[in-house]
């Protein structure tokens, strides 16, 4: 962990009384693959809205390069380089394909309202090089000659690509993805692991992924985070996680049938 | 240090803080002019005292229906002023009838509970016809669509009413057993049309709530505005229970109209407009979603309201300041959403966010 | 018994023949039926009043026929005649409870002449038989045309709708026939009021014919254009500009000036739709206190412009003199700096918050407008008079005929400003803020100037209309400037499509022409508009000219090479980060 690009230190979030991320440390590595991982409710996904912005965490800091974030506006923190996809995919579902890559697009670019109206010769630029950067992207997600449809009306599988190449838009250094891989059969997945290595090695991204199969998270993660009510039970790499006791504990102790198979499965793997 | 500061502390927060300053520092130097004249004498502002409070109980029963309709279905019932006026307009036929007869001088308590049934039931079954025809189909329909089918039906049954009746203002017939006033000692003085709003308001609240809170209903209704479908789940038919909320605010809101009728004498197609912008205001003000938010709300901008003027304006020399009580009130409105979003008593719901 | 009967397929079919029996009573008790049976449409044959209630038989005709269960297309057809007929029962038994209960002391619309209207002059027995008859039969021609292939019916109710049109516009076009030199057609296609019975038919044989030929052509003439490359599909865009602006410029000359002043009101409404439509349709904000901006603008016009001031010439103290040209500006720029500094509180606010609180900020405005406390400067509940007028020249834009170029030129100027806004960076921020905020603003939006910029350019608009507003009437009053003019631009709005350009000008034309020149219209105009509102976004809630979606992943982009990835991240991403900090 030499070169962290994202540090978290003790960071809480409180819902009422229920104490959702506690004193929560983590540190990314650039250019790394992190996966948080934990039973339902453990607070990955607060975790995530912290980050982003959407919550204000009550103590800690998130520090991302020498900014910290905060207390930060969302769009702020998308502007310096952090963007996320959504567990249930949030997709402008009346935008078309390429329309939702030009919204990501938004914070890289500058036309403002005097550009617009009268189509200066630096907004037609612009204009033009977002484009082609949107059909890139839309190549890059194997999305070709689906751009002009409606988001909405795309298969689930496309959905989830074209989130991830709407957060690609905006060139983040660190892309959250927020179980992307959720209802997907084996091979879609397989296919999806290959594709967020891709981000990695072809880009350069620092990702942090939220998951819940052990397979793609064993098979594609240099450092594992694992949470339990909010808490840092354990990390380490896949094969420090994968013998932990507190973590087969959360696992099986809680008995929940879909861990423990889950857990046999990654282990088999 | 600077910097996190700037970062965080925009410019529409500054802004902001300046509206709300200016706006507090106006009220504050406009009481202490108003007071420091003595223009008005304690009787003057005990009548105040007590116009405001009749005012807030009539918001009040209006309140409950927006806050209980917000609270399960997240939707500002914009059609809710019509089942106000639907109601008291439907009872004025009757109250006019049983003038000619003589029933209503004659059995005064009878009169006035027919008239109550009459003007509950019309809301009632306005409120419900409105659920079915307007609300129901577009329950899973973006956030917008409703409103503006509200905003329609509000309109609608606005002009069925002027159309069908006639636009001319009609006069309320008054009763015989509510004129005079009550002496209270020294020179306090109190209409015995006030005692009879503030009291029967009273009750309409206090049985509202001891249903929500303590009837099994109730308990269903509550379980609704938290999560929809977990209630589905746990057997509660969300469909009835959304259909018994309309019921529960159309009926405060009948019982309402009549009473704000008896109070002001007046009825016309237009009357439900103003009285419900405001008790909207009132339910945001103590906190939508949240019933006794809203009773406390609604007292509170009744009594602003007739104070307000006088004392915030006159001391300022601004001619006729009762014109502008409208503005207090929308003003606000305003103020309350910008400081304290969530109102005086806090929200009642899980305002889930990303 | 009741379970039987519940079962059966004739209970749907006196189901659906209440409903519209309610509908047919309300319609008759609101007065519609006999305001309308002035204007007639076949002249001496039938009048709008008759033609409402034979259109909720037909609709209720219709349904019954596709809702039913049965089996045979008989019983379907019977259906629908009986659903007809409990119509017909219905407006009997009110036609008889009139005058039983002295209904007309409550419904002041339960006339006589409704009466008569509705029993086609008849009493008794026969007004019974005549009412059933006719119930039954209009409802059986709804079902009728349900079976016809969709192809037929498409046309039959094209060729209804537009003698129905052309029957209402009759005055109107008379007047442009008359002043084209074509004399001699009006003569027998209309008669003293509306159509002639041959001028009918001969309308209804046209447009069931083109219809017919149309449907059988298959594509439409939007497709075939669309199939166009893009560049000549550029040129016919052009070449439509270029024939329709001519063809604007020389309508006041043909029009007589009522005319063309209802064409400078529709005007003025379709300016403020423009701007509605960037606010409500684009940025997906409900303003419901949008007649704000509008009141704002066109008084700075007045204080500016009048030249009824000083205590004793008019009620305005204090009024520099302006000309109209030099106050339009600030004018407008008024109303945007209104706009900016009530959007500033305001668009921090959660959405649903927003129509309220808005609404609210349109009520503060007019209720200021006619106070006390501003009189002297406003002139409170009078107004203010003698507003200036605008002059180039020898020119005075003070007849209708003047204004409407002032006013159309404005509408381009803009449509122009939309449509180029709708196809930039901020037009797709706009839209993201309208599917879904959160989100938006992880895109790295920011909400509250972008909504800002929504609200400034749509109050821009708004002011425009107000100012020019002023100019046209010569005086304005607080009671101008209701809530029922916001409500009227979202109406028209929502009719046209939210955020549809072009959708703006088709409900600028249905909602405010149409009705402007139908003067029996103007008593029932917000009880159609409320329930227009209510119907469309229960049926229809993208409006009658959708949003078009943009092609812009174009044919000939898709031909190049793989699936090369993106520039490399890192060395793209610092530039932001770098000038954010």
């Amino acid at each position: 962990m030499n070169n962290s690009i994202l540090k978290i230190q003790k960071v809480t979030k409180v819902f009422g009384g229920l104490v959702a991320v506690n004193k929560l440390d983590l540190e990314l590595a650039e250019h790394g693959i992190h996966s948080v991982i934990g039973p339902n409710g453990a607070g990955k996904t607060t975790l995530f809205n912290c980050i982003t912005g959407f919550y204000k965490p009550e103590s800690g800091d998130i520090i991302f390069g020498d900014h910290l974030l905060v207390g930060m506006l969302p769009n702020r923190i998308t502007y310096l380089g952090i963007s996320r996809t959504y567990q249930n995919i949030r997709l402008f579902s009346n935008l078309t394909a390429i329309e939702n890559i030009l919204v990501g697009q938004h914070p890289r670019l500058r036309a403002g309202m005097v550009d617009a109206i009268f189509k200066t010769p630096r907004m037609i630029k612009e204009e033009k090089e977002a484009l082609e950067e949107a059909r890139r992207l839309l190549n890059f997600v194997n999305l070709k000659g689906k751009g002009d449809l409606l988001s909405k009306n795309l298969p689930y599988g496309d959905q989830r690509r074209l989130e991830i190449a709407r957060a690609l838009a905006s060139k983040p250094k660190i892309l959250l993805l927020d179980e992307p891989t959720a209802g997907m059969n084996p091979s879609e997945t397989q296919a999806m692991v290959h594709f967020i290595r891709r981000l990695r090695d072809e880009l350069g991204i620092t990702i942090l992924l939220i998951e819940h199969q052990m397979r793609v998270v064993m098979s594609i993660s240099e450092f594992i985070t694992v949470l339990d009510f909010g808490e840092k039970i354990a990390e380490g790499t896949a094969a420090e996680i994968q013998n932990n006791p507190k973590v087969i504990e959360a696992y099986l102790g809680r008995g929940a049938a879909s861990g423990l198979s889950q857990k046999q499965a990654a282990a088999a793997a | 240090m600077l910097k996190r500061f700037r970062e965080r502390f925009t410019t529409t927060d500054f802004f902001m803080w300046l509206i709300g300053g200016s706006i507090v520092t106006l009220v504050v130097v406009g009481s202490i002019a108003t007071l420091s004249q003595g223009t008005y004498t304690i009787r003057h502002w005990f009548d105040f005292l007590v116009f405001g409070l009749a005012q807030g109980s009539v918001y009040a029963l209006i309140a409950l229906g927006y806050t209980l309709v917000y609270g399960i279905l997240r939707m500002i019932n914009f059609a809710h002023s019509e089942v106000f006026m639907s109601g008291a307009y439907i009872g004025f036929f009757f109250a006019t009838a049983m003038k000619k007869s003589g029933f209503l001088d004659g059995n005064p308590l009878l009169a006035l509970l027919i008239i109550f049934a009459v003007a509950m039931t019309i809301s009632v079954v306005i409120a419900v016809l409105l659920e079915r025809v307007a609300y129901r189909p577009l329950r899973k329909a973006p956030r917008l669509v409703p409103l503006i089918t509200a905003i329609g039906a509000s309109f609608f049954l606005q002009e069925t009413f002027r159309t069908l009746f006639g636009s001319a203002s009609k006069a309320y017939p008054d009763m015989n057993a509510l004129k005079g006033t009550f002496a209270l000692g020294g020179p306090f003085i109190i209409q015995k049309i006030q005692v009879l709003v503030i009291v029967a308001a009273a009750l309409m609240m206090l049985a509202l709530y001891l249903y929500v809170m303590r009837t099994k209903t109730g308990k269903a209704m509550r379980a609704v505005s938290e999560d929809k479908d977990t209630a589905s789940l746990m057997g509660i038919d969300v469909d009835a229970i959304i259909v018994r909320t309309f019921v529960l605010g159309a009926a405060a809101a009948g019982a309402g109209g009549v009473l704000y009728c008896l109070m002001f004498r007046q009825i016309n197609a237009y009357m439900g407009f103003v009285p419900s912008i405001k008790a909207f205001t009132a339910a945001v003000l103590g906190g939508i979603g949240n019933l006794p938010g809203a009773m406390l709300g609604s007292l509170f901008l009744g009594l602003f309201e007739s104070i307000g003027p006088i004392l915030f304006l006159d001391g300022l020399g601004v001619p006729a300041p009762y014109q502008l009580k409208d503005v207090i009130a929308f003003t606000m409105l305003v103020l309350v959403l910008i400081f304290r979003p969530t109102g005086i008593l806090g929200e009642r719901l899980a305002t889930t966010k990303a | 018994m009741l379970k039987r009967l519940q079962a059966s397929n004739w209970y749907s079919a006196l189901q659906m023949g209440l409903l519209g029996g309610i509908i047919a009573i309300l319609v008759s008790l609101v007065g519609m039926v006999e305001e309308f049976s002035l204007r007639d449409i076949v002249f001496n044959v039938i009048d709008m009043g008759q033609t409402i209630l034979l259109m909720i038989l037909v609709l209720i005709g219709n349904f019954t026929y596709r809702r039913s269960q049965s089996a045979r297309s008989l019983n379907k057809w019977l259906e629908a005649a009986l659903a007809g007929a409990v119509v017909g029962l219905m407006l009997w038994l009110l036609v008889l409870l009139i005058p039983a209960l002295n209904m007309r002391a409550v419904f002041l619309n339960a006339s006589p002449r409704l009466i008569q209207i509705l029993t086609f002059g008849n009493e008794g027995v026969i007004a019974l038989v005549l009412m059933l008859v006719v119930g039954g039969i209009g409802s059986l021609a709804g079902a009728v045309i349900q079976t016809l292939p969709s192809r037929y019916s498409n046309a039959i109710f094209q060729g209804i709708i537009w003698v129905a049109l052309i029957g209402l516009l009759q005055e109107l076009l008379q007047v442009i026939l008359t002043t084209l030199g074509a004399h001699g057609a009006t003569n027998w296609l209309f008669g003293d009021k509306g159509l002639s019975v041959v001028g009918a038919v001969v309308i209804f044989g046209v447009v069931l014919a083109l219809t017919l030929y149309r449907s059988g052509n298959r594509t439409t003439l939007q497709a075939r254009i669309k199939a166009l490359p893009p560049a000549s599909q550029w040129a016919i865009r052009w070449i439509s500009f270029a024939v329709a602006i001519p063809l604007v410029w020389i309508l006041p000359t043909i029009l007589t000036t009522y005319p063309t002043d209802v064409a400078n009101s529709v005007g003025l409404y379709i300016l403020m739709g423009l701007g509605l439509n960037i606010v409500v349709g684009f940025a997906g904000l409900l303003d419901l206190g949008y007649v704000a901006f509008f009141a704002i603008g066109a008084y700075v016009m007045g204080v500016l412009t009048t030249t009824a001031t000083g205590p004793n010439a008019g009620q305005i103290v204090w009024g520099p003199q302006f000309t109209f040209w030099e106050a339009l500006p600030i004018s407008v720029f008024a109303a945007v700096m209104a706009g900016v500094f009530l959007g500033i509180p305001v668009l921090n606010i959660r959405g649903d918050y927003l129509a309220i609180v808005t609404l609210g900020f349109g009520e503060i405005i007019r209720i200021m407008a006619g106070s006390d406390f501003l009189k002297p400067y406003i002139g409170g509940s009078q107004g203010i008079v003698e507003v200036g007028v605008g002059q180039i020249g020898p020119m005075f834009f003070n007849s209708p005929r003047t204004l409407f170029y002032l006013i159309f030129l404005c509408i381009l100027l803009a449509f122009f400003i939309s449509t180029r806004l709708r196809d930039s960076r901020i037009g797709r921020a706009w839209k993201a803020l309208r599917e879904d905020e959160d989100v938006a603003q992880a895109m790295g939006i920011h909400l509250v100037s972008t909504k800002l910029m929504a609200f400034a350019t749509g109050a821009a608009m708004a002011g425009l209309s107000g100012a020019i507003f002023a100019s046209k009437i010569g005086s304005i009053y607080p009671h101008s400037f209701k809530l029922l003019v916001s409500i009227n631009v979202l109406a028209l709005i929502i009719v046209g499509g939210m955020g549809s350009i072009p959708g703006v000008f088709v409900g600028g034309l249905l909602v405010f022409g149409l009705p402007e020149l139908l003067r029996e219209f103007s008593e029932y105009r917000l009880l159609v508009y409320g329930a227009l509102l209510v119907v469309m976004m229960l049926t229809k809630p993208e409006g009658f000219m959708p949003e078009a979606t943009r092609q812009q992943e174009l044919h000939d982009a898709m031909s190049e090479g793989g699936a090369a990835p993106p520039e490399s991240a890192p060395k793209l991403a610092k530039s932001p980060a770098k000038s954010g900090s």
